[in-house]
């Protein structure tokens, strides 16, 4: 196993093993919360494998990150410089999540500027993915790699999918 | 049992919590030794070779040319300050000073012959008169050599090489990763007889005298190629020879017929020997490096074994796969060992195409070379640009080889496009 930087990158590479899973998933607590981790050591080494639902959004949303996105994204987030734009801390991954959800519906195609680069890559779009898995990937990327935004639910993607939304 | 289950789980917690600590703390790094000129660059080289750093000039530095006096031309793929070439004079202590810039495109050719220094934006090649000192007369009016060339928004970039008979060789690389209906997207298949070729995908001679050209004027001088950043012209067998970006993603398009282990080793990043009319066969072939033969794409019917047509050219030299050959340099100089002269430098920006293994490439190799023919193996010769033991994604690699040059007095510059770091590596008896 590979340990270097950040917590999403340790974690990012390593769905071979179940032993390994298991410490996936313990990572993964320990960048929920940290905090708790860190002050209520013994209780919460416990508690460390609750099967609550936003633990399993995040595990489903792995799971896609790693079938559909990682080539160009990469297992940091980082993606690729002047190809593929990094997923990390981005204006827009943190912002509005009806353009997110529509990346993922529509692809992009369109050479823009993302934060004073430009990418050159295209991104396909993914249509085939149900609301909950857009939901389940988009929430995954909006809570790793060190981003800290909010999740975003299966309606939310209907909404936009069915231009409630725009 | 439960109790014991928990209890390891917190061991392997706090066993990973504690590798995930050290490894935030700055590793093993290298001192730079105190040299009497300027920084050294603490790269890997093979003995008697010495490397120091001329600048860092943080621009995304790509091609690069160094006059017979001296002067060091540098091309950004975007400009910094509007100036997309660099002017830079190495200094006594080696360290080299941006004395001028001009030129406000995008783009990354860059090529110095017969009086003129020859550059590319994505779509066209201006050229600039020298005077007797290879100085830019007019660095703000270039003249258009040939304008109106394909731009796709991937491998837009014009790579260009000028032959001893007055013509000029531009790149025109394929905008589709491997010529589907829908580009990249699982599943979509290859557009029947990919007619982008007509107009990119391939090596287009042009004449490297007349102005205002465009397609009309020039020639197909090779196609089957899906995109060459690196390219030289060999002088002992007057030929042109090309590095190819291999196609991506095999397995995220075809996972029913490559894994992802296959997808990071297919196809071979290939060096070709280019005569008039060459057909590498791209997108309807890759080139598998294990099996040893052109493959029929899956886009184009192929299975992962079934060959390709015979009619595709075969490689000369096999790399690794995605491992971006950005720089292709014949060393015609005579600063280095007898093994090196005629031989190929290949500068390897690094891959991004082989998770989840990691990332291969950040390296200048070496290919000796015989009359024209590769004589023996490559081999790595200049590593450690990354500057991390491991590259599990492109972002970590602090610098990425990009542009090749030699100075006159037989030096290898090497260029990097993350820092605009610009590297001489040179041979002391
Ligand atoms: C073939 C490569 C590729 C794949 C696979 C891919 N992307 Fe992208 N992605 C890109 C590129 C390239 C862009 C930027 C396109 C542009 O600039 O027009 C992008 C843009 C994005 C953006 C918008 C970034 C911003 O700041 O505006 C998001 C979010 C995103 N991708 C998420 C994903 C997710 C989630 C997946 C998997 C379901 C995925 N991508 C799969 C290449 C890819």
């Amino acid at each position: 196993m590979h340990f270097t930087g950040s917590v999403g990158r340790a974690t990012d590479n390593a769905i071979i093993h179940p032993m390994k899973k298991i410490l996936v998933f313990s990572c993964l607590l320990c960048c929920i919360a940290p905090v708790h981790a860190q002050t209520k050591k013994a209780y919460t080494a416990k508690k460390v494998v609750p099967a609550t639902s936003p633990v399993e959004t995040l595990k489903r949303g792995k799971v896609l990150y790693q079938k559909f996105c990682i080539s160009c994204h990469q297992v940091d987030g980082g993606g690729v410089p002047n190809l593929n734009p990094p997923i990390v801390g981005t204006s827009r991954i943190a912002g509005k999540k009806a353009p997110l959800i529509k990346v993922i519906l529509n692809g992009m195609q369109e050479r823009v500027e993302i934060d004073g680069e430009f990418y050159s890559n295209n991104m396909p779009p993914f249509k085939t993915l149900t609301d909950q898995q857009v939901a389940d990937v988009l929430t995954y990327i909006r809570k790793s790699f060190g981003n800290t935004g909010t999740g975003i639910t299966k309606t939310e993607v209907t909404m936009v999918r069915s231009g409630k939304i725009k | 049992m439960q109790q014991n289950l928990n209890k390891l789980f917190s061991l392997l917690l706090a066993a990973v919590c504690g590798l995930l600590c050290m490894s935030f703390m700055p590793s093993g790094k290298i001192k730079p030794r105190p040299g009497r000129h300027t920084a050294p660059a603490p790269l890997k080289l093979p003995q008697g070779f010495t490397v120091h750093t001329i600048i860092d000039s943080s621009a995304k530095a790509r091609d690069i040319v160094v006059t017979p006096q001296g002067l060091i031309y540098v091309k950004l793929s975007r400009p910094k300050n509007g100036k997309a070439i660099l002017v830079l004079k190495e200094g006594p202590d080696g360290k080299a000073t941006i004395t001028g810039g001009f030129g406000n495109y995008n783009g990354t050719g860059l090529y110095l012959k017969n009086g003129y220094l020859y550059a590319s934006s994505n779509e066209a090649v201006f050229r600039y008169q020298l005077n007797d000192k290879n100085e830019v007369i007019h660095p703000e009016k270039p003249e258009t050599v040939i304008s109106g060339l394909k731009m796709g928004r991937q491998h837009e970039t014009k790579s260009i090489v000028l032959d001893n008979d007055g013509n000029i060789y531009v790149n025109i690389g394929s905008p589709l990763n491997s010529c589907q209906e829908k580009d990249r997207q699982p599943g979509s298949l290859g557009i029947p007889g990919c007619p982008l070729l007509d107009s990119a995908g391939g090596i287009w001679q042009f004449s490297a005298d007349k102005l205002n050209q465009s397609y009309p004027e020039g020639t197909r001088y090779a196609t089957g190629l899906r995109n060459v950043v690196g390219m030289d012209w060999n002088r002992q067998n007057n030929t042109l020879f090309v590095m190819q970006h291999g196609r991506d993603q095999l397995h995220d398009i075809f996972p029913d017929l490559y894994t992802q282990k296959q997808s990071a080793e297919l196809p071979a990043e290939c060096m070709y020997m280019i005569k008039k009319g060459d057909n590498a066969g791209f997108p309807f072939t890759y080139y598998d490096p294990f099996l040893k033969k052109n493959i029929q794409a899956p886009e184009y019917g192929g299975d992962g074994k079934k060959e390709g047509s015979p009619e595709y050219i075969s490689p000369v030299v096999a790399f690794p796969a995605h491992l971006a050959p950005n720089g292709l340099l014949f060393y015609t100089g005579n600063q280095f060992p007898e093994k090196y002269r005629n031989g190929a430098f290949v500068a390897f920006h690094g891959s991004w195409n082989r998770t989840p293994e990691k990332q291969e490439g950040f390296m200048v190799a070496f290919v000796p070379f015989k009359d024209g023919k590769p004589s023996g193996d490559w081999e790595v010769f200049a590593n450690g640009f990354a500057g991390v033991p491991e590259v599990l994604s492109p972002r970590q690699a602090k610098h990425r080889p990009c542009g090749l040059a030699q100075g006159s007095d037989g030096a290898l510059y090497v260029t990097d496009d993350v820092k605009g770091t610009i590297y001489k590596i040179e041979y002391k008896k």
